[in-house]
This record gives C-alpha cells, structure tokens and sequence, in this order.
C-alpha cells in the first residue's frame, strides 16, 4: 500500500508518521498518535466531535486526511490544558456543569478556546453561534454557555 | 465508514495541477476544502480512484479588486471571503450568504471555489454568483475559458466544468453602489444546516422606482434559479410593499420545488413567497448604502 510521510506538530510535540493517504486526521491523532481525547461521532462534518485546531483555526478532523496536516500545527484537548493544570475553559465547565456524558467536552472546548482567542468578551449570542457547529445531547447547551460565558470572565482576570 | 483507497497527488503549482488532471481524466477529484468531497468518500458515496489536493497551490488562494471587479482565487477559504472587506464593499451580498454556509470550523477549510464547483442545489454561493453575472474562469492544460455563472450550473451537483478543468478564479462584475440594494435570506431546520429555501435579491431604485431586480433562489431545483417573470413585475413599479408582494406571488408560483423528510413542496413554496417579500423590504432599506 502506498504511504506518505507526514510530519506534524501535535501540542507542541513534533511527529513524524508513514500513512495512507486515506488516513483520516482523526484517526491517525487518536491511534497513529495515541490521543484519544478528540472524538469520533458521525464522520461526515455533522456532529463537530471531532474538531481540532489546525494551524489555529478549528477544523473537523474527519473531513482531512492526515497527508493534508503534513507541515501544520495542530492543537487537540490534550494540549488544553492538564488535570494539575487546567486551562481558565476547563475550570469553567468543571464550576459551571458544562458537560455531563463528556462526549462532546473536547471539542466544545477546542471550539470556545477559537472564540475566545478572536473575542474575549462574547455575547451569549456569539457563544451560541460559535458552538452551534457542535452537538450536544447531555446539556441542553445552557450550561456550556454558561461555561464560556464564566471562562471569558476568567481570563480576564475576573472570578 | 472510513474512504475507500486512493492515489494522493499534492500539486504545488496551478500548472502541475492541470498536469496531474490532464493525465488521471475522468478518474481523479479535485480536493479543495474538502468538506463535501470528503464527507461523500466517508460515506463511501464517492470512490475516485484518485485525489488531486489543491490546497498547497498557494497562487490560487487569492481576493483581489481591478476597477470594481471582484476577483476571488478559487482556493480561498469561505472564512477568509466572510471576513474581507474587499468582498464586503464589492460584493455585500456575498458576505452575507457566506454566514450561512455550515458552521466557522466548515468556513475554515471550505473553499469558495469547491463550494461553486460541487454545485450544490441547496447552496448558497451558486445563487450569488447568478444573482451578480459572475463568471468563472475554468483552467485546463489546453487552454482557458470563462463561464457565465448561468451557464455553469447545469443541475443537482453537475457543471460545465470537464474532467480536465479546474475552476480558478470567480469574477464579480462592479456592483452599483448608487441606488443598489441586496439582501441574502434563508431559511434552514437549524442553523447551518441545508437550505430549505435560500433568496438571493439585489434591486436597484431611483427616485421611488425599480429599475433592475434580481431574486435568484437555493434549495427550490436542481440549480441555483432565477426568476425573471418577478423580477419583471418590479421593474417600473414604485418599491414599496404591494409590488414587492406581487413579486414574491409571482416567484412563488413560478418555482417547482420538491417534497423531501424537512419539508413539503408547498411548505417550500411558501418560503418563497415569504422570503422574497422579507428580502426585497431589506434591499429596499439598503438602498445607497454600501455596505449595512
């Protein structure tokens, strides 16, 4: 089978992998890599399980193969923040109840996190809009809104 | 379902691209932003048996204005346009629509060209592109050609283009600022999702009067569709709501939308009628302005 050498930079880690061109980028973060935090729903653009940053703007991962991300710099949860040291967003859905089942945490994380960086204070409009790529169906939404909303706060400094 | 094996070619060069489609034919698609094709290779919908990715043609990634005509190299992102303020001053309208394509993380990787190219009846950009008279300038190793917008939506996800041709360049002709007025509505089951209907309207007015109309529709036939029957009821007419009804009954009547899971024929005709009416009051308002 024919394979291509892809070299990316995964959280900061440099990787250098032989894969089929028809590797999806999800698949090769979670088994080729072994980071199993973003997820795989419905693999075909749908569901935002998947959603990673690439070279800082969110993608799905499903709909890239990883040949694609050959050269990028690619950001997942695991690269969010840790349990010792979680990043303001994570700290938020833990106070604010922004997750139950956690299916959908890590890509509404990698998706507030874009958000975030381009508008630090979102309306709860603009929150809404930017997690409308995302399913969730624990929630309801209102308390990840919530958690933005919270974690906006935080990182301006505010408690 | 995971895509069924391909051969991956990774042109750096509009010419190499051309190249590699010349020798694969009808065998090989063109991966732009990736986010229809591979979806449907997901699916195991399509199985080309080999992918030319584009995404490192960095000459095709592109927005540019010569004397009010908007150029946009089919490599770039649907963010990118929904963000430019070259596009939001030559072509509003576009800006517009463009919210309504997906969701951001789709806009990243989406392109404007593969948008057009995929030619999806429920799209937004199709009914933009022949609201405005753009045309679409079509590479292949023997040569170039420009295509009316009208001419290259054929049907449901067909084209003009050959197997052998790329889409390079969208052109907007200069908009009108005097007296222009635009509007992009639609309406979806949830935001992002597929058009169930989608207006594309843009009305010129002077001194009270229509002058020009245009009321493109997605999401009611196999293509992007124009109806010139309402667009005539406007022209001459004073801009106000009774001509703006007449139109919009006209249009509705005029369109033979189908009936699918989200939505029946009627429902969709309805649409029509509604949104077209909604869409001329907010050209109307916009008038003058160039940008809202």
């Amino acid at each position: 089978m024919e394979q291509e050498k892809v070299t990316v930079t995964v959280n900061g880690l440099r990787y250098e992998r032989l894969v089929e061109p028809r590797r999806l980028l999800c698949d090769f973060i979670r088994q080729d890599l072994g980071l199993p935090g973003t997820h795989v729903g419905c693999e075909h653009g749908v569901c935002g399980m998947c959603t990673v940053l690439v070279n800082g703007q969110t993608a799905r991962s499903c709909l890239m193969f990883a040949v694609q991300a050959d050269g990028a710099s690619i950001t997942t949860v695991e690269g969010v923040g840790t349990p010792s040291k979680m990043h303001p967003l994570q700290q938020a859905f833990w106070e604010k109840h922004g997750l139950q089942c956690g299916f959908c945490t890590p890509a509404m994380l990698v998706t507030a996190l874009e958000l975030l960086n381009h508008n630090p204070t979102p309306s709860r409009d603009e929150i809404r809009e930017a997690i409308s790529s995302n399913l969730c169906r624990c929630t309801g939404y209102q308390t990840i809104v919530d958690s933005v909303e919270h974690a906006a706060t935080l990182m301006r400094g505010g408690v | 379902m995971k895509p069924a094996p391909f051969s991956y070619v990774r042109p750096m060069t509009v010419e190499e691209a051309l190249f590699a489609l010349a020798q694969q034919g009808d065998e090989a698609k063109v991966l732009a932003g990736g986010q229809s094709l591979i979806a449907m290779m997901n699916l195991r919908l399509l199985k080309p048996r080999c992918l030319v990715d584009i995404n490192r043609v960095a000459a095709l990634d592109y927005i540019r204005q010569d004397n009010g005509t908007l150029a946009i190299g089919a490599l770039t992102r649907q963010s990118a346009a929904e963000t430019s303020p070259l596009v939001l001053q030559h072509c509003p309208l576009m800006t517009e629509a463009i919210q309504y394509i997906a969701h951001r993380p789709i806009r990243n990787r989406g392109t404007v060209g593969g948008n057009l190219a995929h030619a999806d009846p429920t799209s937004e950009l199709p009914a933009v592109a022949v609201a405005t008279d753009a045309t679409f300038v079509v590479r292949s190793a023997n040569g170039q050609r420009t295509i009316l917008a009208a001419d290259f939506f054929v049907g449901h996800l067909t084209t003009a283009l050959r197997p052998d041709e790329l889409l390079t360049e969208v052109r907007v002709p200069p908009w009108r600022p005097a007296g222009q007025g635009w509007s992009f509505m639609e309406v979806s089951p949830r935001k992002g999702d597929y058009a169930l209907v989608g207006v594309a309207a843009t009305l010129q007015v002077k001194d009270g009067a229509c002058q020009a109309a245009r009321l493109v529709y997605n999401g009611v036939a196999g293509r992007a569709q124009r109806v010139p029957e309402a667009e005539r009821a406007l022209v001459g007419r004073n801009a106000d709501e009774a001509a703006f009804r007449e139109a919009a009954s006209i249009a509705s009547q005029r369109v033979d939308p189908h009936s699918d899971f989200h939505a029946t024929a009627a429902y969709r005709r309805d649409l029509v009628n509604t949104l077209t009416r909604r869409a001329l009051a907010q050209a109307l308002a916009r008038c003058g302005k160039r940008s809202a």
